[in-house]
């Protein structure tokens, strides 16, 4: 910790927080405050209940059969998170700054000794610690009353969805954060962020198959399309984790197994990984030239 | 303990700083003075690292662009109204930005009670009265002890009696060898708390006075003291501020601050409206009433 004395009367000393101090502080500040706020338990319950409505209608339709019906819930699951988890993230994230900034709260914040950096890695810890909250507690619920039913669980199933959809939650996080920065008002930040969710879920598996219809894209070509979704890339990553498997998504997982193999975790890390780092380095570039008001 | 070295800020076309050079020495209390629009806001910023500027500010030798961190914990900033989440305890508040200015040990009911909130600390900030919010903030601001303090016009939003408790808070803290910067519309703060008045236009300082010449320059010498009956008093009130007189309750009567040259128009004033006039005297030379330049 940098400690001031020029400028000081003498014996008089300041100490400058560090930047782990100061996002710590403005992560749990977030937290405590994304935790209170209405959009955390409206997620956290609907996500939860749809999980729960998934899982049985899963587990009916197998008849009770085992372990392949808990396959089909995971399926179910993976859908849900694909809806859900980008909604939650894209939409928290595109409230924070914009929304601070339009109440005045940003200019307060940063005419204290903290940087534009620290608070915007504090938010978006803040943030990914509350999407983690709602993520395990939805999927949790789902698990222990699944097994206190008596249905077949996977464990592990549950902690690689659990942790895919925390992968994909902050990835849609960074993307709520570059448009919360760029956005001069919450309302637009919230309406940009709604629209790529759009985009992302509804538009894009659209335009896959448009492309591959009309273009008559390669099967390589429509791989690597389907890469540069995050959607897409969560769905895939997760039906290859649980189920060691892309046999479900027809040609194009097929080849990505026989053409890749075990290094398709690697590829589906990275391509996440992307998704993470690039928006929020850039959110992070324009906030740091942005004005706070 | 402020440099402040040729600062040029545009927003567009427009020059909301132009060239502006002033030093503030430890312990002095500048206050700077204008109309809405001549830059005094802008010039806040630029000395708390909020924007982006030519030119360059050094608080206690620490560049607020490279250095923003050290500079800005040398400073105690409060403002107009206090930004923050409405929901926050008052308590927590004052927990949290201690924590961001990197002060241990804090003790929240002395901090509180050093600017009249004692008790209050179970509250949320939603509950307080302007008035408070502005303690709040000025507590805040306190926390750390740091040597500097800027005000933007924080008594705007307050009423006569807010004002005058606010004022005498802050003219505490004048004599306590902290450097002062602050902005004002107003004399009676000006007169309490400044030792150098800073004019300025269009972005531009256009001069530097005493607080005594302020108002002399402003040809605000002379409070006329109205006696009225207490059923027209409230109404005397409101007839005199929409033809732009700032009158006030004062005991018996209303007090108006009057240019030289118009002793006589609110007289004129309240007759033309029927209001019956009991007694008037001349207070004299004045600067303890609210004007606008």
């Amino acid at each position: 910790m940098t400690t001031i004395t020029a400028g000081l009367s003498s014996g008089m000393r300041l100490r400058v927080p560090t930047l782990s101090a100061n996002v710590l502080s403005v992560a749990l500040r977030e937290l405590r405050e994304a935790v209170r706020s209405r959009w955390f338990l409206l997620y956290t319950l609907g996500f939860a209940a749809l999980g729960l409505g998934v899982s049985y209608a899963s587990s009916a339709s197998a008849g009770g059969a085992g372990l392949s019906g808990f396959g089909r819930t995971t399926a179910g699951l993976v859908n849900l998170v694909l809806l859900v988890v980008p909604l939650m993230a894209l939409t928290a994230g595109a409230g924070t700054i914009a929304s601070d900034r339009e109440r005045g709260m940003l200019v307060y914040l940063l005419s204290q000794p903290v940087s534009r950096l620290e608070v915007l890695l504090g938010k978006y810890v803040g943030l990914g610690a509350a999407l983690l909250a709602c993520i395990c507690l939805g999927l949790g619920s789902c698990a222990g009353i699944l097994a206190w039913k008596g249905d077949a669980t996977r464990p592990l199933s549950m902690v690689w969805l659990a942790g895919l959809s925390f992968g994909l939650a902050l990835g849609m996080l960074s993307v709520g954060m570059l448009a919360s920065v760029l956005a001069r008002k919450a309302s637009v930040a919230v309406g940009t962020a709604i629209f790529l969710w759009l985009a992302l879920v509804f538009v894009s598996d659209l335009a896959l198959m448009a492309g591959t219809m009309a273009l008559k894209l390669r099967i390589e070509e429509l791989l690597a399309m389907a890469l540069v979704n995050p959607l897409q890339v969560f769905k895939m990553w997760s039906l290859h984790a649980i189920d060691s498997s892309l046999d479900v998504l027809g040609p194009a997982g097929l080849y990505a197994v026989d053409e890749y193999g075990g290094r398709l975790h690697l590829i589906f890390g990275a391509c996440l990984m992307a998704w993470v780092v690039a928006p929020l380095a850039l959110a992070a570039a324009v906030f740091s030239r942005r004005a706070p008001v | 303990m402020i440099t402040i070295e040729r600062v040029s800020k545009r927003f567009g076309k427009t020059a909301a700083v132009d060239d502006v050079s002033l030093d503030i020495p430890a312990g002095d209390s500048v206050a700077l003075w204008g109309t809405n629009g001549a830059g005094k806001t802008t010039l806040i910023r630029c000395v708390l690292g909020l924007l982006r500027f030519r030119g360059r500010v050094r608080v206690g030798g620490f560049d607020v662009r490279t250095r923003g961190k050290p500079a800005r914990r040398l400073i105690g900033y409060v403002p107009q109204e206090l930004g923050f989440y409405d929901d926050l305890g008052v308590a927590a508040a004052v927990r949290y930005f201690a924590r961001l200015r990197a002060v241990d040990g804090v003790e929240v009911e002395k901090v509180l009670a050093s600017v009249g909130l004692e008790g209050h600390g179970g509250k949320r900030i939603r509950e307080l009265s302007g008035g408070m919010k502005q303690r709040l903030a000025l507590g805040i601001a306190l926390l750390g002890d740091p040597p500097v303090l800027v005000l933007d016009e924080v008594t705007a939003s307050l009423d006569a009696c807010g004002r005058e408790a606010f004022i005498a808070l802050l003219s505490g803290l004048a004599g306590s060898g902290k450097s002062l910067l602050f902005a004002s519309h107003r004399v009676d703060e000006v007169t309490a708390l400044a030792r150098r008045v800073v004019l300025l236009e269009k972005g531009r300082v256009t001069g530097e006075v005493s607080p005594q010449d302020l108002g002399v320059r402003l040809g605000a010498q002379t409070v006329l003291h109205i006696t009225l009956h207490d059923r027209v008093r409230g109404r005397a009130i409101d007839v005199l501020r929409a033809r732009g007189f700032p009158a006030r309750l004062n005991g018996v009567g209303v007090l108006v601050p009057v240019p030289a040259v118009q002793k006589v128009a609110p007289l004129r004033i309240l007759a033309e409206e029927r209001i019956d006039i009991e007694d008037f005297e001349l207070l004299g030379a004045s600067t303890h009433e609210e004007h606008r330049p």
